[in-house]
């Protein structure tokens, strides 16, 4: 079977790729007019890639799944292989609090300090966070979109996809020119828990759309994770119903490492800062959240204090969102 | 019979030599106002006239024609009164007219004779000072005002002493030397409790003249923070308070008997403010806040709720601190060298960066309520501020310094920048790591070293060091805003 013709035709019908199409007359026609050739040529004028189901280059995890798509568009400089390394799914609300997004993107941080690739949507929110927090720490990251391969969606996050393309990959399952419909989205979210061995959530409403990638990584037998909110935000609802049914309970990377069986390694950087870095980090790590907070507990300057966070920042020992600093 | 004073109409900030001419002919009594007069100036006519009555002086029965001349100038407002007046009674050979060579008048006619004073005394007493006139008469609240520009004022109250003095029967007394104009103090830093970080914010924005931005949630004391910036500025020198004192008198601002205003001026608009009131405008051009806020400060509370258009138009002042307005009735180039300080929160119901209150804002409020800043703005912005809401623990915190020991440090760092300081090899790896890790434009980058110069000068460090380019960073547009 042609997979780029059916990627093809599929955009082009706005229909679900699904093997089931490949058998219909329609597509037979379409089949017998697709130039194949001059289409590799256009997507390579893009910068663009195809990887077929049939390639030995298919990520075999999203293979294993019981409706893979016909193909993946690549984009990005890294060879498709990395799709094939050992990868976790990081996902959740799209308004995530702030506590979220700090908590997203530690966590990628950490995991992509780890070795282990982190792949999300792309999406506002958690998504684009876990992007952050991997190439914070260098580490390679998968963007999985829900629309056409040469989009950036949505618009905002478009530096953060060329960041992304840098050293990892966006894929989609989608061609170029397609547009993001709400249908794409559950089935972007397919590929997002496929390509992973387990997702975490972070921040899920009830019924939401992180929920269905979770959903998804069960159906196909992977491991789900849920970072446990407080009790009485909405924003928890999703992620402590997980827990209820059974998915593992996320407090730090470790716990995500237990659960894929990789050794933590040692992180070099682990040695507290000197001087007056230092002294700001163990105000942080007494509890102190602003920077004056951190004045206040450690006696120093605001001129000091506002140094001493910013090179903490820079060593990737803290963020700071909203005027809070957080380990 | 012909007669004429000379006067100054204000084009923008610009002021204009006049002359008024009176002319009586024999002929059924009329009185007529030509020269492109407006409304308040053609209603002179009945002040003029019942002015001259009250006086005791004798209104003529002539046909009476008044010219002001350019006649393609507009003219605007009741000051053409004393002029008018003294045109007419010289032309009636009521007083020497010899006499009225040498000087400019302005002034409103009451109908009692009495005189009141008008807006931009000052700046039409600078026009007829470049005249080589050498007094103005005007009216006594006017006099110390019109003093300022070096012309000898022949300060009166009524329109009788005017022509006593023509005549040289009086010879009114020199005007009160000019108190320092009696301002209310700003309110003062020692107000502030805990804010640490704030407060050096706000000492490096004196320090540098740097726009600041300051964002949190509602209730913080953004506001208030805002509101003390002024205090620590160093005062106006002379050049600095004569262009500011004229630029108040001629929007009506300046209090009668003031003398020069020494302290930078603050102006707060609220957000339902129009372009036109804050650029400047009117069917002739007067000065809008970003022009009364020269020398000062320019304080945008909530910044996204001004209107887009408010905000597009501070870009021209911000960048090179001159505002061009363009009316039919003329175009007018307004100085507009202000500090902007502006406030914001995080999100439409500000509740995002609480830890007490939940956001319930959608990713499309958020994105509208932070894309109606423009990167052009935001560019124009050396320092952001994310203030965090304080716990108790910090409002029960001693009160700092007060806004006077600040404002020394200010001053001397003031005298201490220098555009050019070099920055030191560890700062500039510190920043060149910075603009590695961190989303770090290249505008971006140029505001850190500006912020960092500023640091090291309040420190009276000869270079710029690492620890001034990392406190200067922490000042960054956070990526809460680079999101939007």
């Amino acid at each position: 079977m042609n997979e780029l013709a059916l990627a093809a035709f599929a955009a082009a019908t706005d229909v679900h790729a699904s093997d089931r199409e490949s058998r219909t007359h329609r597509f037979a026609s379409f089949e017998s007019q697709f130039d194949r050739a001059a289409y590799l040529d256009e997507l390579r004028q893009k910068g663009l890639r195809f990887v077929g189901r049939s390639d030995p280059a298919f990520p075999p995890r999203l293979h294993a799944i019981h409706d893979p798509p016909p193909g993946l568009f690549l984009r990005g400089n890294a060879e498709p292989t990395l799709l094939a390394q050992l990868a976790v799914a990081v996902v959740g609300a799209r308004a995530c609090s702030d506590y979220g997004a700090h908590v997203a993107r530690g966590l990628a941080r950490e995991l992509a300090r780890a070795g282990i690739v982190v792949v999300s949507g792309l999406a506002r929110g958690v998504d684009g966070w876990a992007h952050r927090g991997a190439l914070d720490a260098e580490g390679f990251t998968v963007a999985v979109l829900g629309c056409g391969i040469d989009r950036d969606y949505p618009g905002a996050h478009a530096p953060l996809a060329q960041q992304i393309s840098r050293e990892g990959l966006i894929v989609s399952e989608y061609p170029p020119g397609v547009a993001p419909a709400p249908w794409r989205f559950p089935a972007r979210n397919r590929i997002v828990a496929g390509l992973a061995a387990a997702t975490i959530v972070i921040e899920a409403r009830e019924r939401s759309g992180a929920l269905i990638t979770a959903d998804l990584a069960l159906e196909e037998g992977r491991d789900v994770l849920a970072v446990p909110g407080e009790i009485t935000s909405a924003l928890s609802d999703g992620t402590n119903g997980l827990l209820r049914l059974g998915a593992t309970p996320v407090t730090c990377a470790e716990d995500v490492l237990e659960v894929l069986g990789v050794e933590p390694t040692p992180r070099p950087d682990d040695e507290p800062p000197e001087g007056v870095a230092g002294l700001a980090l163990a105000a942080i790590d007494g509890g102190a959240r602003t920077a004056d907070e951190v004045a206040l507990a450690t006696r120093l300057a605001p001129a000091e204090v506002a140094a001493a966070l910013t090179e903490l920042e820079l060593a990737g020992m803290v963020t700071a969102a909203a005027g809070h600093y957080r380990r | 019979m012909l007669a004429r004073t000379v006067t100054h109409a204000l084009v923008g900030l610009d002021p204009r030599r006049v002359e008024v001419e009176a002319h009586l002919q024999r002929g059924a009594p009329t009185f007529a106002i030509v020269g492109l007069a407006d409304r308040a100036c053609h209603e002179a006519k009945h002040r003029v006239r019942s002015g001259i009555a009250s006086a005791e002086l004798e209104w003529p029965q002539r046909r009476i024609t008044v010219n002001l001349a350019p006649a393609d100038l507009r003219k605007e407002g009741p000051g053409f009164d004393l002029p008018i007046a003294l045109a007419v009674l010289g032309a009636s050979g009521q007083l020497p007219r010899e006499r009225l060579e040498g000087h400019a008048a302005i002034g409103e006619l009451a109908l009692d004779g009495r005189l009141r004073p008008v807006p931009g005394a000052l700046a039409a007493a600078e026009g007829a000072r470049r005249a080589g006139i050498e007094r103005i008469v005007c009216a006594v609240e006017s006099g110390a005002e019109i003093a300022l520009s070096g012309i000898r004022p022949v300060a009166v109250r009524h329109l009788v002493d005017a022509v006593r003095y023509f005549k040289g029967e009086h010879d009114p007394p020199e005007p009160e030397a000019a108190l320092p104009a009696t301002e209310r103090p700003p309110p003062d830093l020692a107000d502030v409790r805990g804010q640490e970080r704030a407060r050096r914010a706000l000492e490096i924005a004196a320090a540098g003249a740097h726009n600041l931005l300051l964002i949190g949630p509602p209730g913080i004391g953004k506001t208030m923070l805002a509101r003390r910036l002024p205090g620590i500025l160093p005062p106006l020198d002379d050049d600095e308070a004569f262009e500011v004192t004229r630029i108040h008198s001629i929007a009506g601002l300046l209090a009668p008997g003031s003398g020069l205003l020494r302290m930078p001026p603050f102006r707060a608009p609220h957000h339902s403010v129009s372009t036109a009131a804050v650029v400047g405008g009117g069917s002739t051009p007067r000065p809008g806040e970003v022009t009364l806020a020269h020398r000062g400060v320019l304080l945008l509370d909530e910044l996204p709720e001004f209107p887009r258009a408010v905000l597009e138009a501070l870009r021209q002042p911000l960048e090179d601190g001159t505002v061009s307005v363009a009316r039919v009735g003329g175009r007018a180039l307004f100085p507009a060298r202000f500090q902007l300080v502006a406030t914001m929160n995080l999100c439409p119901c500000g509740a995002r960066g609480d830890p007490a209150a939940l956001c319930d804002c959608t990713p499309a409020q958020l994105d509208r309520y932070r894309s109606r800043l423009s990167r052009a703005l935001l560019d124009r912005v050396d320092l952001v501020l994310v203030l965090p809401r304080p716990r108790a623990t910090e409002l029960a915190a001693f009160p700092g310094e007060s806004s006077s020991l600040v404002q020394r440090r200010v001053a001397d760092a003031r005298g201490r920048a220098q555009s050019h300081s070099q920055l030191e090899s560890a700062a500039a790896d510190l920043l060149a790591r910075a603009v590695e890790r961190l989303p770090l434009s290249g505008r971006g980058r140029a505001r850190v070293v500006r912020v960092s110069r500023t640091i090291a000068a309040l420190a009276a460090a000869e270079a710029v060091g690492p620890e001034h380019v990392a406190e200067a960073l922490s000042y960054r547009s956070p990526p809460e805003l680079q999101l939007a």
